[in-house]
């Protein structure tokens, strides 16, 4: 088998969750495969990113340059193209860097390039079967893919249950000198945060949330009553908020708010893996959706199918009668 | 500024439900529309082209039913379309898409490359690809753009809702995210003033491209098995209310 590398994301020294469910990943899909962690960065922080790694990754190559400071994957890919040995396996998080990085370096290594993996199984000669999803999880497929060139992977988060660090012991090796002369032709210039809104929804206990089901922005007026009678806080899926039907601090996923209400009443929302995957903590999810076969119907703890225009007004009335 | 957009026409996930038989999805009632993100990035196009001036091209990759997805973004006001059509195309990969994308991208004179940030098969490649085969710059999930001279100010959208800003030079490829503007409504007379516009298509000799053998391949779709599942409820709408205030005061979802 060729070298496995795990792409290592990390800020403020700390690397990030999804590289010990990367390593999950290569146990599943290339048991034995012994994967080489690439860190890329500069400085202090990145050095502390190299440790931790090495916790868990016999070996580490660390890429230190001032260059690198912010993870700008205009400047990561030619690196890796650089670096990387011919036929070489690397498995990067399904992340906004993945999605940004991982299609142009397949295309610069010849590799084949097999994104947003949500299961598989061991690597068979050279042909990798894995998992994907298709039309917001309504669907999977299995795919198989041709590794004998090598191949980029991305893994989705949470796919792959990150397990504990093994205690690796693992040794850095500063490749820094490989990583210089870079220069890239968009260059970072800052970070925006999201602005604040007049509600945290991140506090809340008792969230009802509508998706694009809802159909109209006249028809927002009915979720409000309902929040309103329930004494719970009204927050959105994305279409919601694309639409400026309410505003973006009231969008719960994965580009949006983390929320861990103990209830989560879901209104006409599909169950994208971006919205699901804003929702910490196993709340008691009640999903309403016309669609039996919607995937949110997996993830929920009780599910109605049903028109969520004619439900909503009938539970409304119901809390305003049982109060 | 000369922007090339490229769109795709799909199952509309919003209007069917996507039903599975024998390994492939259900195909006899689908029905079709254009991928929600290109409805974005021909948005954008458009509105950089008011600003800017120059003209806006709408390409697919597609049999003759493509040509729908071509007028509608026309009668949106893109100026022009241009069909990739060719019977070596059926099957193509997002490499192989990409390859014929990048031939056609060759052919004109573009400043500016405009894709999705996604699909509804959901692999978010083809722009990254095109990118990497062009060897001009790339952006995903861009949810800001302004024009600076030879270069782009983008804002790229990542985890948590914030935005990382760029500069990036031309020419750039740049994969749109939604909710960076709305794209605007397409009305019948749109479609009407547009829809005996002719529409050239490019074969594969055309744009002297032998898309290469796909490395990934679709096995098989299957219905995810439903796992814990929810208990699901049943009844009138009044019992389902009754039974779902029940719940919620148990759980202490009603305060
Ligand atoms: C990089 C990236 C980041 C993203 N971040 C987020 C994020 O943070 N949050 C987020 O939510 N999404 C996010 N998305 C978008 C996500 O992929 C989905 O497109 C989105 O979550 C879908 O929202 P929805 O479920 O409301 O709409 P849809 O998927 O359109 O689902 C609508 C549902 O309503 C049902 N329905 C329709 N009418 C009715 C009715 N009358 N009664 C009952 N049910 C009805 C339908 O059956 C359907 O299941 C992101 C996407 C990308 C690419």
């Amino acid at each position: 088998m060729a070298t496995v590398f795990a792409y290592i994301a990390h800020a403020g020294g700390r690397a990030d969750d999804s590289a010990l469910e990367l390593l999950a990943a290569v146990r599943t899909l290339f048991p034995g495969a012994d994967p080489v962690a690439l860190v890329a960065g500069s400085g202090p922080s990145l050095e502390a990113a190299c440790q931790e790694a090495a916790a868990s990754f016999a070996e580490v190559w660390k890429f230190d340059q001032e260059a690198l400071a912010y993870p700008n994957a205009e400047l990561l890919r030619p690196l890796l193209a650089r670096v990387l040995p011919p036929g070489a396996l690397v498995l990067l998080p399904h992340s906004t860097l993945g999605m940004d990085l991982g299609p142009g370096l397949a295309v610069k290594l010849g590799a084949a390039y097999l994104p947003d993996v949500v299961g598989g199984s061991p690597l068979e000669g050279t042909s990798l079967q894995a998992v994907r999803q298709e039309f917001s999880g309504q669907v999977s497929a299995h795919v198989a893919c041709d590794v004998s060139g090598g191949a980029v992977v991305t893994l989705r988060s949470g796919a792959f249950k990150a397990e504990p660090s093994r205690s690796a012991g693992g040794r850095v090796v500063d490749r820094s000198a490989d990583a210089g002369g870079l220069s890239a032709r968009r260059r970072f210039v800052k970070l925006v945060q999201a602005e604040a809104g007049d509600i945290d929804i991140t506090r809340e206990d008792v969230l009802v949330s509508v998706g694009r089901g809802i159909g109209d922005k006249e028809n927002i007026a009915l979720v409000e009553e309902l929040a309103e009678a329930m004494g719970a806080a009204l927050c959105c899926s994305r279409p919601i908020v694309d639409a400026k039907w309410l505003e973006k601090p009231r969008q719960v996923g994965t580009s949006g708010q983390t929320v861990k209400p103990k209830v989560y009443l879901a209104l006409g929302i599909s169950g994208s893996f971006q919205h699901l995957g804003g929702i910490k903590g196993s709340p008691f999810l009640v999903a309403v959706n016309k669609n039996p076969k919607a995937p949110i119907f997996q993830a929920a703890s009780v599910g109605i199918v049903a028109d969520l225009l004619e439900l909503v007004p009938a539970l409304t009335e119901a809390i305003q009668k049982g109060k | 500024m000369e922007i090339l957009v490229c769109v795709k026409r799909v199952p509309d996930a919003a209007e069917n439900e996507i039903a599975v038989e024998g390994g492939a999805i259900r195909g006899d009632d689908l029905v079709y529309s254009v991928n929600e993100w290109d409805n974005y990035a021909v948005e954008e196009a458009i509105q950089i082209v008011e600003r800017e001036g120059g003209s806006v091209t709408v390409v697919t990759v597609g049999d003759g039913d493509a040509e729908e997805v071509l007028r509608r973004e026309m009668a949106m006001g893109a100026n022009q379309g241009l069909l990739l059509s060719d019977p070596a195309f059926a099957g193509a990969d997002g490499l192989g898409l990409a390859t014929i994308l990048a031939a056609a991208v060759r052919k004109g004179a573009y400043d500016l490359v405009l894709t999705g940030a996604l699909a509804d098969d959901g692999a978010a490649q083809v722009g990254g690809m095109l990118a990497a085969l062009l060897d001009w710059p790339f952006a995903s999930l861009v949810n800001l753009v302004e024009v600076d001279g030879s270069r782009l100010r983008v804002g790229r959208e990542i985890e948590g809702g914030t935005q990382e800003v760029s500069d990036i030079d031309l020419p750039c490829v740049l994969s749109i995210q939604t909710g960076i503007n709305e794209p605007r409504y397409v009305g019948l007379r749109g479609i009407r003033k547009v829809a005996s516009v002719e529409i050239p298509v490019l074969d594969a000799a055309a744009l002297g491209v032998t898309p290469a053998a796909a490395k990934v391949r679709r096995l098989d779709y299957f219905v995810p098995p439903a796992g814990a599942g929810a208990d699901m409820l049943t009844g009138t709408t009044a019992e389902l209310a009754g039974q779902l205030l029940g719940l919620l005061k148990a759980k202490g979802g009603i305060k």
